[in-house]
Formats: C-alpha cells, sequence, structure tokens
C-alpha cells in the first residue's frame, strides 16, 4: 500500500449568513491523496472544489470557517495550525499553482527574482546554488532559453509561459503534494494541450502528488489517475479516472458526460434540466435529486451516502447505482441541427480589414491610412439566409473583431458589409439607420455583464421592444411574456433582477433580448464559454431550437472546436486575422485541412483517458501577423520554405467544397494527415 | 421547473429599499450614532424656534458672559445673549443652505461626470482640464470674490458653494462611469442604438447612483465645515443672525475667561460633520460599496 500524505477527514467548511444560519459550503467530505498520485476534483461552479483545494493547504478563505473535520497532512490538522508552522509547509511542501498565473506574478520584478525569491524561502540553497537551480526549473518547465526568460518580466511573456512560471516556482520548493486550481482554464486550447502534457511529465519526473481541481471533464481525463466528482458541496463519485470516464455510476457524472459536445459527433449533445441547489437553500434528500433522471420517491426526503465499493474502488453516493451500473456505457445521442439554407445570401464581407493602430498626426491631417498591416485582412465571407457560421481560431485570431465590425462597433479599414445583397452597412454606427441596427443582435459571452444588474429582466426585455417598435403598456407586458416562454422562462421571472437569476436563465435573457428586436441575423460571441457544462448543452439547444423557429442566421464565435462542431453549419478558421479555411463544418473537421486547422484539431481536450491531444506545432504567441506570405509561416510546422514567407496562399479547393488557404497541393496536405 | 422556488426574492417597492437599507445603516453602531446625531441636528433645525427659550437677539448688559447656569445653560455672551438659545438656532442656516448647496453639487457634478465618462476623447479631456484648474484655485480665495462681488444673499451663496464642491463628484462620478461603460451592457445598449441620453439614464445612471450619493454625502459635511469658515470670516450669515462660524468667530477671544460661549457652538458643529460622515460611510457599506464590509463568498 503506498503512503497517504494528505488525510481529509468528515471536512465541513461554511459561513454564518445575516440570520445566523450556518450554510454549509462543503458537507462532511473524506479522501485520501496518496504519494505520487494526480487527483483530479471536477465540479460546475459553486460546488466547493476550489474551498476543498485550499484547505488542504490549510487555508480557509475569509469570511469562511471550519464547521468540522480536519486536514491532514505528515499526521498533523493543517487546520488547526498556527500561521508560523503553516508557513514551513506551504510552499516546501504544499505548492498551490494558482488560475491565472498572469496575476499572481509581481508585475514589476523580473521572472528569475521571483524564482530565487520563492528558493531562497524554501530551500536551503547558497546564492551560486540558487542562480544553477533557475536555470534548472525553467528548463524543466520547457521555456525556451532559461537565461532570457530569467531576465524578462511577467507582461513579456504568453500567457502560456507564465503558467509555465507558475509551475517552476511552485516546484522550486520541491513540494510534496501540488494543488493546482483550474491552471488551464485561462489558457488557449493548443497552449492548455502543451501545459497540461508538461503537468503529466512533471508528475511522473518528480514523484509529486497532484490534486487538480478544474471544471473541464477534457483536461482532467488527461492528467489524473483518479477523480473526485463534486456537487454541491459533497463528493458524489470518487473512483479511478478511467472507470468514472467511461462507466459513470453516477446519475450526475453520467449525465454531465452526455452533455458535452465531442469533436467525433456532429450535432447538440442532450442537456440536463435544472441547475445546482445554491448553498443554503438545500432541500431535504438527495441534492440532486431535482435534475436527476433515475429519482425515486425515496430520494426525495432521504440522503444517500456516500457507499464504497471494493470492487470497483469506487465510492459512490446514489440509491440508484446499480441500475447505471449494467448500461452505463455513455451512449451519447445527439440531436440532429437541421437547417433550412437558402440561397439567398443575407451578409457579405468582401476584402474587410480592420485596424487597431493610432493614426499618426500627419496621417491624420492628409487623411491617408499608414498601417499596410492591419489586425484583420482579406475577410471575405458570404452568408447564407438561415445558416450558422462559426468563426474559429485562439485568442488574436481577430474573431471578436470582425463581429464587431459586423456589428458597427468597429470602424473597419477598408472593405464592404453587405445586407441582403444590396445594402451596404455603414461602418459607423451613427450612419446605421435604426432598421439596419436592429437586424443585427449580439449575444455576448459573460451575462453577468451584458445584463444591467439594475435593471429586472422585464426592464431588460422591454428595451428592444420600446426602441424599434414603440411597443407600451399591455401589448410591450405580452411581448415579454411572449418572448420570455420562447426560451423556456415563467412569467414570474419578470420582475427578478439578474442577481437572482443562475448563469443559465441569466444567458436565456440574454437571448431573449436578442430575440426581441426580431433580427435577422445574431451575432453569438463565445456564449457558451461562461457556462457550466451542464448549462451549456442547454443553451446550445435552445439556440437551435429558435433558429429553426425563426430563419434567424447565427455567426457563431468560439474557440471551443467541438461546440462549433455541434452547432455549426460552416466553419471558417481564422489566424493572426487571415482566414485559414472555410468550408462545411463537416468538411473542415476531416482532413485534408489547413495545417493550423490540424494543430486546432490535434489540442482539443476529450474527456476520455484514450483520446491523448496530438501537439503538432509549438505553442509560440506570435504578437504581430507577419508582413508577407502566410500567417501561419511562424508556428507551421509543414513550412514548405521562402515561398510561404514571401507570398500569400492561394485558396485551393477540396471535392467536398472546403477552401483551404495553403502553397501546399491538396493531395500533399492529405498524405501526413491521414493518420 | 421543478427548481422554480429557489430564488424568492421578489422585486421590492422603492418605499421597502429605501427601509432597508436604513435598516441595515443602523444596525450597525456607528451607522446608529451618524444616523441619531445627523436626525437629532434636522429635528432641531425644525422644531428650534419654537423651543428656544429666550429671543436670540436680546441683547442684555446687565448679564454679560454669564457663566452656565440653571437659568442659562450655556452661558451667556459678550452682548448678554443666551448661548444655548443661539446654538440651537445656530445651525439652521448653515445645515439648509449647505443642504440645498450639495443638491447642486450632486446634480451638476454627477452629470457632467457621467458624460465625460460616456462620451470621452476630446470633449473628456478638455472639460476635465477645466475641472482640474478649477481644483487647483483655492476655493475659499475664490468664494470670498464671489461673495464680496455678488453679496451674501442665499441666491448667492447656494450656488457658489454647489459649484466649488461640484468638482470634486465630477471626477468620482466620471471615474465610477468608466467602471461601468466597459461592461458589455453598455456595449449592447450602443449596438442597439440607444441615444447617449438613453444611455446615461437607463444603463449608467442605476449603476453609479450610489457611489455618486455616498460622495455627495461626504461633500455636504465638507461644505458644511466651508460655509461655517466663511462665516467665521464673516462673509456667511449677517449678524444678529445665529450662526455657528460667526458665533466660534465672535466668542474666540474671549475664550481664556468665558469658554462656555465658544465651546457650545464648537460641539454643535462638530457632531453635526460627525453625524455626516458617519452616516455617509454607513450608507456606503450598507450599499456594498465598500469592499472591506461585503458579504463572504
Amino acid at each position: 500500500m503506498t503512503e497517504i500524505i494528505q488525510k481529509v477527514k468528515n471536512l465541513s467548511i461554511g459561513f454564518k449568513s445575516k440570520k445566523g444560519e450556518e450554510i454549509l459550503i462543503l458537507r462532511n467530505i473524506s479522501t485520501n491523496i496518496k504519494k505520487g498520485e494526480t487527483v483530479g476534483i471536477v465540479g460546475e461552479s459553486g460546488s466547493g472544489k476550489s474551498t476543498l483545494a485550499l484547505a488542504m493547504m490549510g487555508y480557509v478563505k475569509h469570511g469562511l470557517y471550519t464547521i468540522g473535520g480536519e486536514c491532514e497532512f505528515n499526521s498533523s490538522n493543517l487546520l488547526k495550525m498556527k500561521n508560523r508552522d503553516l508557513e514551513k509547509i506551504r510552499g516546501r511542501k504544499i505548492a498551490m499553482i494558482p488560475q491565472n498565473a498572469g496575476q499572481a506574478l509581481t508585475p514589476n520584478l523580473k521572472i528569475g527574482y521571483q524564482i530565487d525569491e520563492a528558493l531562497q524561502l524554501h530551500s536551503d540553497l547558497k546564492e551560486e546554488e540558487r542562480e544553477q537551480k533557475i536555470s534548472e526549473l525553467l528548463n524543466k518547465v520547457r521555456l525556451p532559453s532559461p537565461e532570457t526568460i530569467a531576465l524578462r518580466y511577467p507582461h513579456e511573456l504568453s500567457g502560456g509561459q507564465q503558467q509555465r512560471v507558475a509551475v517552476a516556482m511552485a516546484l522550486a520548493g520541491t513540494p510534496d503534494l501540488l494543488l493546482l486550481d483550474e491552471p488551464t482554464t485561462g489558457l488557449d486550447v493548443t497552449t492548455q494541450a502543451h501545459v497540461l502534457e508538461l503537468l503529466n511529465f512533471i508528475a511522473k519526473d518528480t514523484g509529486t502528488s497532484m490534486v487538480y481541481v478544474s471544471h473541464d471533464l477534457g483536461a482532467i481525463a488527461q492528467v489524473s489517475d483518479r477523480i473526485i466528482v463534486m456537487y454541491s458541496g459533497e463528493i458524489v463519485l470518487e473512483g479511478p479516472s478511467r472507470d468514472i470516464l467511461k462507466k459513470p455510476i453516477h446519475p450526475y457524472t453520467y449525465g454531465l458526460l452526455k452533455s458535452i459536445p465531442k469533436l467525433s459527433l456532429a450535432g447538440l449533445p442532450q442537456s440536463m434540466p435544472g441547475s445546482q441547489p445554491q448553498p443554503g437553500k438545500m432541500h431535504r434528500g438527495c441534492s440532486f435529486f431535482d435534475r436527476c433522471d433515475f429519482s425515486e420517491e425515496k430520494c426525495k426526503n432521504n440522503s444517500p451516502q456516500l457507499e464504497h465499493l471494493e470492487e470497483l474502488n469506487t465510492s459512490v453516493r446514489c440509491f440508484n447505482y446499480k441500475s447505471l451500473m449494467n448500461d452505463s456505457q455513455v451512449n451519447q445521442t445527439v440531436n440532429k441541427i437541421k437547417t433550412s439554407l437558402h440561397d439567398k445570401e443575407i451578409l457579405n464581407l468582401s476584402k474587410v480589414s480592420i485596424s487597431y493602430a493610432k493614426q499618426k498626426l500627419l496621417d491624420q491631417v492628409l487623411n491617408r491610412i499608414s498601417d499596410d498591416n492591419p489586425t484583420v485582412k482579406d475577410i471575405n465571407i458570404n452568408i447564407k439566409k438561415g445558416e450558422t457560421i462559426a468563426l474559429v481560431g485562439e485568442s488574436g485570431s481577430g474573431k471578436s473583431t470582425i463581429l464587431k465590425s459586423i456589428a458597427g462597433l468597429l470602424r473597419t479599414k477598408g472593405g464592404i458589409i453587405k445586407f441582403d445583397q444590396n445594402r451596404n452597412l455603414s461602418s459607423d454606427l451613427k450612419e446605421r439607420d435604426p432598421n439596419d441596427l436592429r437586424i443585427i443582435q449580439l449575444i455576448f459571452q459573460n451575462p453577468d455583464e451584458s445584463l444591467n444588474p439594475n435593471h429586472t429582466v422585464e426592464e431588460i426585455i422591454a428595451q428592444p421592444l420600446k426602441l424599434y417598435f414603440g411597443l407600451k403598456g399591455e401589448e410591450l407586458k405580452k411581448n415579454i411574456i411572449d418572448l420570455l416562454q420562447k426560451v423556456r422562462l415563467g412569467e414570474f421571472y419578470m420582475s427578478r433582477y439578474p442577481r437572482q437569476l443562475s448563469g443559465g436563465e441569466k444567458q436565456r435573457v440574454a437571448v431573449a433580448r436578442a430575440f426581441a428586436a426580431k433580427p435577422d441575423i445574431i451575432l453569438c460571441d463565445e456564449v457558451t464559454s461562461a457556462l457550466d457544462v451542464s448549462v451549456q448543452a442547454a443553451v446550445l439547444n435552445l439556440l437551435q431550437q429558435l433558429k429553426e423557429d425563426f430563419g434567424t442566421t447565427y455567426i457563431f464565435v468560439s474557440h471551443d472546436l467541438a461546440v462549433v462542431r455541434a452547432i455549426s453549419d460552416r466553419v471558417a478558421v481564422l489566424y493572426q486575422g487571415r482566414l485559414c479555411e472555410v468550408g462545411p463544418s463537416k468538411d473542415v473537421y476531416q482532413f485534408p485541412s489547413h495545417p493550423y486547422t490540424e494543430v486546432l484539431l490535434g489540442a482539443v481536450l476529450e474527456p476520455d483517458p484514450d483520446i491523448k491531444p496530438i501537439l503538432v506545432a509549438e505553442d509560440i504567441v506570435e504578437e504581430k501577423p507577419p508582413q508577407k506570405g502566410c500567417s501561419f509561416q511562424g508556428r507551421c510546422s509543414r513550412i514548405l520554405g521562402d515561398i510561404c514567407k514571401s507570398e500569400v496562399p492561394p485558396w485551393q479547393i477540396t471535392n467536398s467544397g472546403n477552401s483551404i488557404r495553403c502553397h501546399i497541393p491538396l493531395k500533399d496536405l492529405q498524405k501526413d494527415q491521414i493518420n | 421547473m421543478k427548481l422554480d422556488n429557489i430564488y424568492q426574492e421578489e422585486k421590492k417597492s422603492n418605499f421597502a429599499k429605501v427601509s432597508d437599507i436604513i435598516v441595515t445603516m443602523a444596525s450597525r453602531p456607528s451607522g446608529f450614532i451618524g444616523l441619531s446625531i445627523l436626525i437629532f441636528h434636522v429635528i432641531l433645525a425644525f422644531i428650534s424656534p419654537y423651543i428656544a427659550p429666550y429671543d436670540f437677539k436680546a441683547i442684555n448688559p446687565t448679564l454679560m458672559l454669564q457663566a452656565p447656569s440653571a437659568e442659562y445653560w450655556f452661558g451667556t455672551d459678550d452682548l448678554g445673549r443666551d448661548v444655548f438659545t443661539r446654538t440651537i438656532l445656530g445651525g439652521r442656516t448653515a445645515l439648509t443652505i449647505t443642504f440645498f448647496g450639495s443638491l447642486i453639487a450632486l446634480l451638476w457634478g454627477g452629470l457632467l461626470g457621467i458624460f465625460c465618462g460616456l462620451v470621452g476623447g476630446k470633449t473628456d479631456d478638455i472639460v476635465m482640464r477645466i475641472v482640474d484648474a478649477f481644483l487647483s484655485i483655492p476655493w475659499i480665495l475664490a468664494m470670498l470674490l464671489i461673495v464680496s462681488l455678488l453679496g451674501t444673499s442665499t441666491e448667492v451663496l447656494i450656488p457658489a458653494l454647489g459649484f466649488f464642491y461640484g468638482k470634486g463628484i465630477v471626477r468620482v462620478a466620471r471615474a465610477a462611469t468608466h467602471d461601468v461603460i466597459a461592461k458589455d451592457f453598455i456595449v449592447s445598449a450602443r449596438a442597439r442604438g440607444h441615444s447617449n441620453f438613453s444611455i446615461i439614464w437607463n444603463e449608467i445612471i442605476p449603476n453609479v447612483r450610489d457611489a455618486i450619493l455616498v460622495e455627495g454625502a461626504m461633500r455636504w459635511s465638507w461644505m458644511l465645515l466651508g460655509f461655517s469658515s466663511l462665516s467665521f470670516l464673516g462673509f456667511g450669515v449677517s449678524p444678529p443672525t445665529p450662526d455657528w462660524g460667526l458665533m466660534i468667530s465672535n466668542a474666540r477671544g474671549l475664550m481664556s475667561f468665558a469658554y462656555w460661549s465658544v465651546i457650545a457652538p464648537i460641539v454643535g458643529l462638530s457632531s453635526l460633520i460627525i453625524g455626516i460622515n458617519l452616516t455617509a460611510d454607513a450608507f456606503a457599506k450598507a450599499l456594498g460599496i465598500d469592499r472591506s464590509t461585503k458579504a463572504p463568498v
């Protein structure tokens, strides 16, 4: 039996509400972390996973307190320890890697100095040895040329590099236990895959135990040996990672896995109804009762205990797990998307370019445009009525920029945006007439920010109705109720404020507001990325349903290729503000494809331990698009030579109507991609 | 839906919202003390003409500089007037003038700040530089100039004080607007094509109102001090109207042997200022603007 390094026993953490009630965030958690293993803690936002991870290093957030239980590390209870003693453990024995390394690093100190600081605190090395150790650490996290990196400031590094520095700092004290709180959530897909691969390597190389907290089952699947699934402050399922992902025996995990869109499967996944109960609003009985497909009468009033199944080495909190045990290979059924494609073109972008560069005074006076290398260049897309087109790319690829220009929020530098074949849309918002504004509506990424916190749902949805149709009184109210029903919200939501709604409900209100204008085109900017997985599927299904009912056209921006695969008819891949590939989504997801699409597809993380990401290109981040030639030349692993650097590649069209912009001939492109 | 009963908080009437805020304010000791002092002063300002034991301008040479006694609770001043009477009456003018002055300050400062924050660009640059220029002028000199040119009537004092104390509010309102302006709901309103006025009225004001109100309450207490300074210098209320600033100025030479005639107005003035400050603090905390007291989680 391997040594247990951290033992969590009956841990409960909570806070006192204004009324003096004790509200539990964590409820009676018990688990062990063994030496050298990687444990993934997964759960929706608010499930208590971060609180648990922090408790593992003896830290309880301000305002919360320990109600009962202990966290034992090396047979001493961290939660009862004095700060002075904790200082000796934190960093040396237990280290933490934060979610956003960019914010965790001090902006005005050099990387090398910051690692040196960690070494001074957490090791007994002498000055000369420390210098040696710094480059050793930076080497270990695979940062190129450690000597120069050490002399840089955090802002000079990319997000992925910053995260690597954070890993290096955590390793400075050679800890026994590494806590990672959503370490890859803010990163691009390709960078995320690289960082995960590095973490895997470090786990094997150093034998450190890791606790990996994430909402993303795809990331968890890649790193962990064992998975703990949390739901409203409780462990609902715990067991070996492969079993949990392949044969989940708890209805929540089962539903969760079903609601994640997969690359291999076109169409929308099934959604889970409802949302997680808020702390303090718990009912009697099983906390998952409301959303469970397998619930029975007894689940309503009795809460199930965590039951350990010896033969599977799994613990499960459910009365009905046996019915799942027999048939639990997750059979994902998807709702095929229907498209009523018209031949009519609704929006046409031709030669659109957008520049963020500020004009120099002289150029301003002469009315001359100086930037010959704009952020977004040469975008030609025809969008047909009723289709869903997705713009895909990493951060900085210009996808949101293009969306803003279509909405009129950002002036284009050149090119024409045409609506309905003959109407030119001005690039200046003030010059568009109200009808031009009405036909294009936006849905934003984060409903917390896109809904005014001081307006009720009624006031929010009333705004476009009043503005565009001048509705008043009873008629206005009738329309609002109508819209709410269309997004599956009841009439009583009218008097609620956004803070009283869950994330999914908020996004539904945002959808209702967009549809209130009766638009022809809806621009969706990462609409599901701020939502929990189980809610994401529901919102995607709703969007698809509304589209079928109203014949709306969607322009969908996302970095999540699986989501794009699920909802879109056509995909446009962007890199550095230039188009790489445009085609029907089933073809873009098949080979041959542009080398960049290949990189993106390879890096997608699926919640399946058997599907490993394929890392083709380096995760370098380029600041500016290259002056000449192909936009992807800097990272392309299949670069041909000078031609890629000097000439913009031609569009090549495959048999299925997929356009690829690459110098490599199509049959050669396919050759290496077939595997 | 099964989960509908989870979020049961319903829309409250405005009255219920205000009373909620007041209850929250009073639930903290400092808020309770501040509110009590403020309410005490406001009530006193209303009822003092009716409860004053003596005539505030009755000069009595035989009763000059009497020490506090059962008959004259706070003693008498150098002209034999009752200090208690003059003290309870002395806050009325100051309170009224500065209250309306603060309203004016709030109005112009708040609106200009929000407008600058929204439009940005050159307009914002120019307006803010002008505001900065005014901030660099010592207000008391400017006030003295205005008062000596236009007189010390209420119609001059209220707008003048309102103008000088509104400059700071411009900055606060502009900063608060900047916090809101980047949010997607403003972008969304812009993309829908709402006018600037509609964006200010519907989207921005509800979100910056609290911050501006708190700032306005702070300005009120400073304005009170400023107004009393004017009176002290002889540019505020004209004698024989009782006023704290004036009373302090008159009695300060006699401090060494008739301390009572100066202490009473000082206590009146400073307690009111402290009361307003504590109330403003509690107000900010009740609204959740002060981050240190936000609910956990």
